[in-house]
């Protein structure tokens, strides 16, 4: 077989894993789209906060540093420990959840039955508050993330391909890591939403806030659940772009190619956001590969909003979204 | 009936009615300038299927609000089961065994028949989140029971051929229908019911009152219902209470309440001379 078939059958396999990563993101977003109608445009700061917060514990660093020398005139940076990769995800998820449980109190709680722009304006506020106050409290450098996830180009995919085929794939390790996690952490929530009291809960509350209530839901209690789990999905998200990227502040512009997997996928679809992201994954991959050089290169940048631009004019429920339905 | 004793009475076709279950005392609601309950005290008594009618904007659904704790009156005590029932949110009032349908019915439009009917469960569903997730120990055997349950009431409504259909696509009369068997579901001590009958035909009226003295009959659940078709409501009912304007301007027997002069005159008016 000629080798630019390989090499084809190599950038979609990238392609993919990258789509996995804009899976993950995505996924937070149609957590929070199903079971509230809020599109959360903080997800993305959600994902960069978790990260931030991660290597900040693991680091031992003093939060809120900055502040503190500045004001008491101090020169203090780090408790000087480092804690456990394990730990450091346990607490983070604890700050993800205190995080969840203001949002609930300080936002939701006095904008229900507001009309969603409210709720939407809302989120975009918190995004730019999150940014800042991630920000002052771990402080602006770009860091490096390593809880020990394997790296670089995988030597065993490489040989054993190289043998078969007579061609080497490149594979990233990470990515495969990200795979795998991102087939179980969908695992997870589609047993949770299929088969438990909670998951029952949540799609009710998605449904009918007043009929959810009359059936025993505390509305409160389902929104911090959610938001949780979203905070929880961002942090996955937030550790793999992290490691793969290093943690800086640019990490919340991915929630920009999030939205093009929504409207491919729908908003309302945890399959459509996985099938969605790793169509754009594999999209964005194969087109500059192929007409990239015709026209000058970096169409990775445009490509995915191309791509649901097209949706949005002829199949604006995306892939998977529920199909669309005036009664008159 | 105005001698009523504290431990009940018996209808004029012989069921016994019990206990005072749920008591409003001096209830006022109000919504900034509009009182839209003034100062109502009524009871509702174990067993008894207990109507409120009233023209239009007289304080029913309101009144209903109020019970089901969507509404928190300004003035006034609601008791249940003899003691003061704090100020609580509706999902509690849900959980304490009070169920209730809606006027303009909310349903999981989203989702089958039965799914709609197994959220009436939720209040009984006590196994862990993970046991749930994996199927096992206690979950297994609670979601069984709690399978068994929603399949009696379907069965008692007659809707097993429309279990498996979502929601949105079945008419209106079904819609009602589906919105008390998720009800009937939760096996509340006390069920509320806006309106049941708004918008049906004769027919789908007379199978809604069938149900209606089917459930209080078989599960001896307590009823409180508001409807605006007075025949249905003189026949089902064994005690009506009459708003009007936010007041209440009559309690008692359907022979009572029709030959009650303050009822006639708001029905029919009253000539100003």
């Amino acid at each position: 077989m000629p080798d630019q078939l390989f090499f084809a059958m190599e950038v979609t396999v990238n392609g993919l894993m990258a789509g996995v990563l804009y899976s993950l993101v995505a996924l937070g977003f149609v957590l929070i789209f199903k079971s509230s109608g809020i599109f959360n445009y903080a997800q993305g700061v959600f994902a960069l906060f978790a990260a931030l917060t991660l290597v900040g514990i693991q680091n031992g660093q003093v939060p809120f540093a900055h502040l503190i020398n500045s004001i008491f005139g101090t020169n203090i940076h780090k408790f000087g420990w480092h804690v456990p990769s394990v730990l450091a995800i346990i607490l983070t998820i604890g700050v993800m959840v205190l995080l969840a449980i203001l949002v609930e109190r300080y936002i939701l709680r006095h904008l229900v039955n507001q009309p969603d722009i409210i709720l939407f304006m809302a989120t975009i506020g918190l995004a730019y508050f999150l940014e800042g106050f991630g920000d002052i409290m771990w402080g602006s450098d770009l860091k490096k993330l390593d809880v020990g996830l394997p790296q670089g180009i995988s030597d065993t995919i490489e040989t054993a391909t190289f043998n078969w085929f007579g061609y080497g794939f490149f594979v990233d390790k990470l990515d495969i890591v990200a795979t795998v996690i991102a087939v179980i952490l969908v695992t997870g929530l589609t047993l949770f939403s299929q088969y438990t009291k909670q998951g029952r809960a949540l799609r009710a509350v998605a449904d009918d806030h007043q009929a959810a209530l009359s059936v025993g839901i505390s509305l409160r209690y389902i929104w911090v659940l959610v938001w949780s789990i979203a905070g929880f999905v961002a942090l996955v998200a937030g550790m793999m772009w992290g490691a793969k990227s290093g943690v800086q502040f640019s990490l919340s512009l991915i929630a920009l190619k999030a939205l093009p997997v929504l409207m491919l996928g729908g908003f309302t679809s945890i399959p459509g956001a996985i099938v969605g992201g790793l169509i754009i994954g594999v999209g964005e991959k194969l087109f500059e590969f192929s007409i990239g050089p015709m026209i000058g290169g970096a169409t990775e940048n445009w490509f995915a909003y191309v791509l649901a631009l097209l949706f949005l004019v002829f199949r604006p429920q995306g892939l998977f979204g529920e199909k669309i339905i005036e009664r008159v | 009936m105005n001698d009523m004793s504290p431990d009940g009475y018996t209808t004029a076709d012989g069921r016994k009615i019990g206990k005072v279950l749920m008591e409003m005392k001096n209830i006022t609601l109000r919504f900034g300038g509009v009182i839209a309950i003034k100062d109502i005290s009524f009871d509702i008594r174990e067993g008894e299927i207990r109507a409120i009618i009233g023209p239009n904007g007289a304080g029913k659904s309101s009144m209903l609000n109020v019970i089901s704790g969507f509404y928190h009156p300004q003035e006034g005590q609601v008791y249940y089961r003899g003691e003061v029932r704090p100020s609580l949110r509706p999902y509690q009032v849900a959980q304490q065994g009070i169920a209730r349908t809606f006027q303009n019915i909310a349903l999981f439009e989203g989702m089958s028949v039965l799914d709609n009917i197994m959220t009436g469960r939720l209040t009984h569903m006590k196994a862990g989140m993970v046991a749930q997730a994996i199927w096992r120990g206690k979950a297994e055997k609670e979601e069984f029971e709690n399978r068994q349950k929603v399949e009696e009431v379907i069965d008692f409504l007659e809707i097993q051929n429309i279990r498996k259909t979502p929601v949105a696509r079945l008419p209106y009369g079904l819609k009602k229908r589906v919105e008390l068997a998720r009800a009937l579901a939760a096996e509340p001590q006390l069920l509320l019911l806006d309106e049941p009958m708004a918008g049906m035909n004769v027919e789908e009226k007379e199978d809604m009152s069938r149900f209606i003295l089917d459930v209080n009959d078989e599960f001896g659940t307590t009823i409180t219902l508001i409807e605006h078709d007075m025949g249905v409501v003189m026949d089902l009912s064994d005690r009506v209470v009459v708003m009007d304007y936010g007041k209440n301007i009559g309690d008692g027997t359907p022979d009572e309440i029709r030959n009650n002069q303050a009822v006639i005159d708001a029905y029919l008016g009253v000539a100003h001379d």
